[in-house]
């Protein structure tokens, strides 16, 4: 992955290559219809913010990526290749609580990632290996301001610590995509800006394709290139669960390419489309 | 102040909790004192005294017929007996929890059986126990494993399959596979969790072993309470069951302190 492109205004899909692609993706619970006929590709370098109402399947639509959640239909392509099933080091999370082990310290949560793929059996490193992996993840945790943290346990630190942490276990496997399910929601306001700093830094850094579900209109605007409102398009109000939501606006924000010094966020609403 | 509100410093703790122990024991004191004054020869409520003198016998001279201090004879083959069916249940609890817990094809498969041996009255299979190893060791272990083990099993598959979704979920994110996911993930969390259903499991284990001494043995703390319960011997029975109590309270004690210092994470230490 190169840096994040920029934007190209009227020419948002066929001038980049998508790197992942959702093809008519329907996800039902029963006779409860959640998403709808879903059409996505996202760009790499982009950073797509998910926002719309309570029950909207925002989440649903997160799980289904993640592979958390097989779709009733449809197909999802990372790459132009069909997802597993199944949730894989290629799309790394962080979700609003419990992303973290409570049982292993900052390092040790950290090295986790590198000693699974680096040791199949034992899931420990030894020696260099293990020298090479605390150096990686010491490295990680100081890019996202933990760099002081590195033997405090979990539940000793504070909700946007533990959020810190749950973002440089993620980035340390370096995934295709980083998937964020309302990382901020449970934070204080102050706490909360910083993140939003921290985690625009890191995606022009290490060049990140994020898919970001959020309550909070203002930073799925401030925080993405791309927001994308889910809601459902047709009611039925003798039976509202028959039908699904899907993407009802899809807003490209003109953002300069990074690294960026101006705030300017025009957001430009003549690219609206029912996908 | 509300008495929801009182808080007890930890010296004031210590002195209301030996209170009504204290005073329980000022109770028998005088009630069995007024019984001595009575009968000098009562052996109901035995005096200190009477429970020195009675103990003394099997504490420091050995056994005529076998050689053995009796005391110390019968407190080793009863912790023997405990410490095997302790160990193998919370073995077999960790491994079958384990697996329970984090793979759905093995819960769906022996969930129910375990479910099923857990409902089993441990002391109606006895007989059968019995029958199939005989009077000797096996049998009296294997009733305390098939009397503690299915709940200890199902305390820690319970546990794991509780943990957090997101956790999972994000272990495989970081390329876990199923294996790596027990090992790192369910099996460090389970351990706690395992040490406190020892802890609770610790009063079944000693009810099973004492009935099994009671009904079929020829040493351990249990039968030697049931074998001087002929001669209305309360002096050796009164003793021997605050031995047990001490040696259980000691147990406890020895699994709290040891999941504090090994698993200090999982204790709200050092916040």
């Amino acid at each position: 992955m190169g840096q994040p492109p920029p934007v190209l205004m009227g020419a948002w899909r066929g001038a980049l290559s998508a790197l992942l692609s959702l093809r008519g993706v329907w996800v039902e619970y029963g006779d409860k219809v959640v998403l709808e006929r879903v059409n996505l590709d996202i760009a790499a370098g982009s950073f797509v913010s998910i926002i719309g109402p309570s029950g909207a399947g925002k989440s649903s639509l997160l799980r289904v990526i993640l592979g958390q959640e097989v779709p009733t239909r449809g197909s999802i392509l990372l790459d132009g290749i069909p997802l597993k099933p199944e949730c894989g080091p290629d799309r790394g999370v962080v979700f609003q609580r419990y992303s973290v082990f409570p049982h292993l310290s900052v390092l040790r949560n950290t090295v986790f990632g590198l000693e699974c793929a680096q040791a199949p059996f034992t899931a420990r490193l030894f020696g260099a290996r293990r020298r090479a992996a605390i150096a990686e993840a010491e490295e990680m945790l100081t890019a996202v301001g933990l760099g002081d943290s590195l033997h405090l346990y979990p539940a000793q630190m504070s909700g946007g610590m533990q959020q810190r942490l749950a973002i440089a276990q993620a980035l340390i496997k370096r995934p295709r995509i980083l998937l964020l399910d309302e990382p901020f929601g449970a934070l204080d306001p102050g706490i909360r800006a910083d993140m939003h700093a921290l985690i625009t830094r890191l995606w022009r850094d290490y060049s990140l394709t994020i898919i970001m579900v959020t309550h909070d209109i203002r930073e799925a605007f401030s925080l993405g290139t791309r927001v994308l409102t889910l809601d459902k398009r047709r009611r039925d109000p003798h039976a509202p669960h028959r039908f699904g939501a899907t993407a009802v606006y899809d807003l490209p924000l003109a953002k300069q390419a990074p690294p960026i010094g101006n705030d300017d966020e025009s957001i430009k609403l003549d690219d609206v489309s029912n996908n | 102040m509300r008495w929801v509100n009182r808080r007890i410093r930890r010296g004031n703790r210590i002195l209301l909790g030996a209170i009504p122990i204290l005073l329980l024991v000022l109770l028998y004191l005088v009630i069995a004192a007024g019984r001595h004054a009575a009968n000098p020869n009562d052996k109901i409520l035995p005096l200190p005294g009477g429970m020195a003198e009675g103990m003394s016998a099997l504490l420091f001279q050995p056994d005529q017929l076998s050689g053995q201090f009796i005391f110390w004879a019968d407190t080793f083959a009863s912790l023997q007996r405990l410490g095997m069916g302790l160990g193998i249940s919370t073995l077999s609890a960790l491994l079958v929890g384990l697996l329970l817990g984090v793979l759905p094809p093995v819960r769906a498969t022996f969930g129910p059986l375990v479910t099923g041996i857990a409902v089993i009255p441990p002391i109606a299979l006895l007989p059968i126990l019995f029958i199939a190893f005989g009077l000797g060791e096996t049998a009296k272990v294997a009733l305390i494993v098939i009397g503690i083990a299915p709940f200890m099993i199902r305390d820690v598959a319970a546990h794991i399959a509780a943990l957090p979704r997101e956790q999972i979920v994000k272990a495989q994110t970081l390329g876990a596979s199923s294996w790596q996911l027990m090992l790192r993930v369910a099996l460090p969390q389970a351990m706690p969790r395992l040490i406190q259903a020892v802890r609770l499991s610790l009063g079944p284990a000693w009810v099973f072993l004492i009935s099994a001494e009671a009904i079929a043995s020829d040493i351990g703390l249990g039968y030697r309470i049931f074998l001087v319960r002929r001669y209305l011997s309360m002096d050796i029975i009164l003793p021997y069951v605050a031995w047990i109590a001490l040696l259980a309270i000691a147990m406890d004690m020895l699994l709290t302190w040891a999941s504090r210092r090994l698993f200090s994470w999982a204790h709200g230490e050092e916040h």
